[in-house]
């Protein structure tokens, strides 16, 4: 009778990934040699959906993707993509990618490229709504050599959506970008949500993971540290900044309880802590002296290295 | 998944065949016009086999013979044989390890495009240079050298060139697939100059060193460059079938290694 009182939770967990997940890993681990790019990983992005997974550099976010997009292979666990192994071509004519290049033939033109690519698919979108969405109207016979940072990566993501795809990979679409590209740049992404589509993005900017999506999953050193809406995400760790000037120095800051953070701004010290009184009433305790105090709240790139330090502290503890 | 069942399935599955075959057409268009918008490129590897032939052919020798063979005509076959050989390996080695490498063949792996059509678009490509550099050969060696062969003879050595463009474009697949794409030209260069010399492609066969002349006969463009001078008169009276053995041998063995390369590639990248 024990199964009729199986929880939700445990049902869903035996049944895998939610049926509907257009693109999901489950328990993936992936190594490069002696390097563990994803440990254990489980993950997935619902239909219609816009999912942001935010970490540093070498968290392991290119490593994801790769994998969804079938470029590579798991060591242990499965990726899927609408229900099948990613590199079915019947799934590449439902996604498309937007991946980090070195280089991208220079002599062709724009609408050559997107040209080429359209053909891929059984149903493209008209080259002239391609270019609108991307913004690359004016620029449809320029050569790619010829072209600006920015106009660069919004031909690489005119290539990613000349498809009309269903899932639309993103990887770090705006590195590189000045804000009025990126600005630019998340409007096209918007305009495929508007129409449906489901999104993985990548990215470390923090601003980006909140503007767009509707699921964070924050990743570090390979695994999943958090996971929620952006509200949820910012709300694990509220945090507080406080910046003085004092004699203390960096060691006995670090150690001052509840104190997550210190980084020296010039001549004053940047302190990020959960709460921020028991750690002024100790600072001005051991530094009658201190001047220049200002206590703000923290913002989310504080949240985040928080979290990483909270995951870095549990595996410690763990250890 | 296997290459060939990989393209079968993009043909059978989702695709009409003739939408498969719009693709490889515009993926041949493309790598063409890519290429022949980097003038640099195209100078380089269709000059140099003209300059040799100019110098060595037409200024230097035009009234020698080599074995009864007019020097401006043996050389056709020699330097086209060069042309060809150089034409091929640089059209697809250079080309794949930079897309390997910086990461463009990924994206273009990511995309439902067949993986088929790339290489396919790549060898065309080839083929399309190594005509070129043999006509222009035939050209100044007509309109300069003194050169006379009969219609049907050049049309043999067109397409025999042609064809053993195929060999070294399968040589650059596999070159391709294991340098990285800044040595990729001097990885191919490695291999293309001695393996030119020793095959007696710049120094007439008959003039080499006797080991040299010895260790030519396991190399293939020894062979190309003897079904070709065969076909201008100045061949050494082997059968044509060992020559095109050799090759086709050569051929299965380089897409052996590209193969493998592919299989392999799991997306390493540089920078």
């Amino acid at each position: 009778m024990e199964y009729l009182t199986a929880s939700l939770e445990e049902t869903q967990a035996l049944q895998g990934p939610p049926r509907t997940a257009v693109a999901s890993l489950e328990q993936v681990t992936k190594n490069y040699g002696e390097v563990r790019a994803l440990r254990n990983l489980t993950f997935n992005v619902g239909p219609g959906q816009v999912v942001a997974l935010l970490g540093p550099n070498g968290a392991g976010k290119t490593t994801a993707v790769k994998l969804l997009l079938g470029l590579i292979q798991p060591n242990s666990g499965k990726a899927r993509v609408f229900g099948a192994d990613p590199t079915d071509p019947q799934n590449r004519m439902r996604t498309g990618a937007m991946l980090q290049v070195g280089r991208v033939p220079e002599t062709l033109r724009v609408r050559e490229h997107i040209d080429l690519f359209s053909s891929y698919y059984s149903r493209p979108l008209a080259l002239k709504e391609v270019l609108k969405t991307a913004g690359l109207e004016k620029l449809a016979d320029r050569k790619f050599g010829d072209l600006s940072g920015g106009q660069r990566q919004r031909t690489l993501f005119a290539l990613a959506i000349c498809g009309d795809p269903d899932l639309l990979f993103l990887d770090e679409p705006t590195v590189g970008l000045d804000v009025e590209a990126r600005r630019s740049l998340w409007d096209g992404i918007r305009q495929l949500v508007d129409r449906g589509k489901s999104v993985l993005l990548t990215t470390h900017h923090l601003q980006e993971a909140d503007a767009l999506a509707d699921r964070i999953a924050v990743i570090n050193e390979g695994s999943i540290i958090a996971e929620g809406t952006p509200a949820e995400i910012k709300a694990q760790t509220s945090g507080k900044r406080i910046r003085c000037m004092t004699s203390l120095n960096l060691t006995v800051l670090r150690q001052i309880p509840g104190v997550n953070n210190v980084k020296r701004d010039r001549e004053a010290f940047e302190i990020h802590a959960r709460e921020a009184e028991p750690v002024v009433r100790v600072l001005l305790d051991l530094d009658p002296t201190l001047s220049a105090l200002e206590i703000t709240t923290a913002g989310l790139e504080e949240a985040f290295l928080a979290l990483m330090q909270d995951n870095g502290e549990t595996a410690n503890r763990e250890n | 998944m296997s290459i060939a069942a990989a393209s079968l399935a993009n043909v059978i599955g989702d695709r009409s065949p003739r939408h498969t075959a719009t693709i490889y057409l515009k993926e041949a268009k493309y790598e063409f016009l890519k290429n022949l918008r980097l003038r640099v490129y195209m100078l380089s590897v269709i000059s140099f086999p003209l300059m040799f032939y100019v110098l060595f052919g037409l200024v230097l020798n035009a009234k020698e013979a080599i074995g009864g063979t007019s020097v401006p005509t043996y050389l056709i076959a020699t330097y086209g044989t060069f042309g060809v050989m150089g034409a091929s390996l640089f059209g697809t080695a250079s080309g794949l390890a930079a897309d390997r490498g910086l990461g463009w063949l990924q994206v273009k792996r990511a995309s439902p495009m067949p993986p088929f059509a790339y290489f396919t678009a790549k060898v065309i490509l080839s083929m399309i240079f190594s005509a070129t550099v043999v006509a222009l050969l035939l050209v100044l060696g007509i309109s300069f050298g003194g050169v006379r062969l009969p219609a049907f003879e050049m049309t043999k050595l067109v397409a025999t060139l042609v064809a053993g463009s195929l060999p070294f474009s399968a040589m650059g697949l596999a070159i391709g697939y294991f340098a990285g794409p800044n040595s990729a030209p001097a990885v191919i260069n490695l291999f293309y100059l001695p393996l030119s010399f020793c095959s007696g492609l710049w120094v007439p066969y008959m003039f080499l060193p006797k080991l040299v002349r010895q260790i030519a006969l396991l190399l293939p463009p020894y062979h190309l460059s003897q079904l070709a001078l065969g076909i201008v008169g100045a061949g050494r009276h082997e059968p044509a079938t060992t020559h095109w053995e050799v090759l086709l041998g050569f051929t299965l063995i380089c897409l052996g290694v590209a193969r493998i390369g592919f299989q392999r590639d799991q997306g390493k990248l540089y920078g």
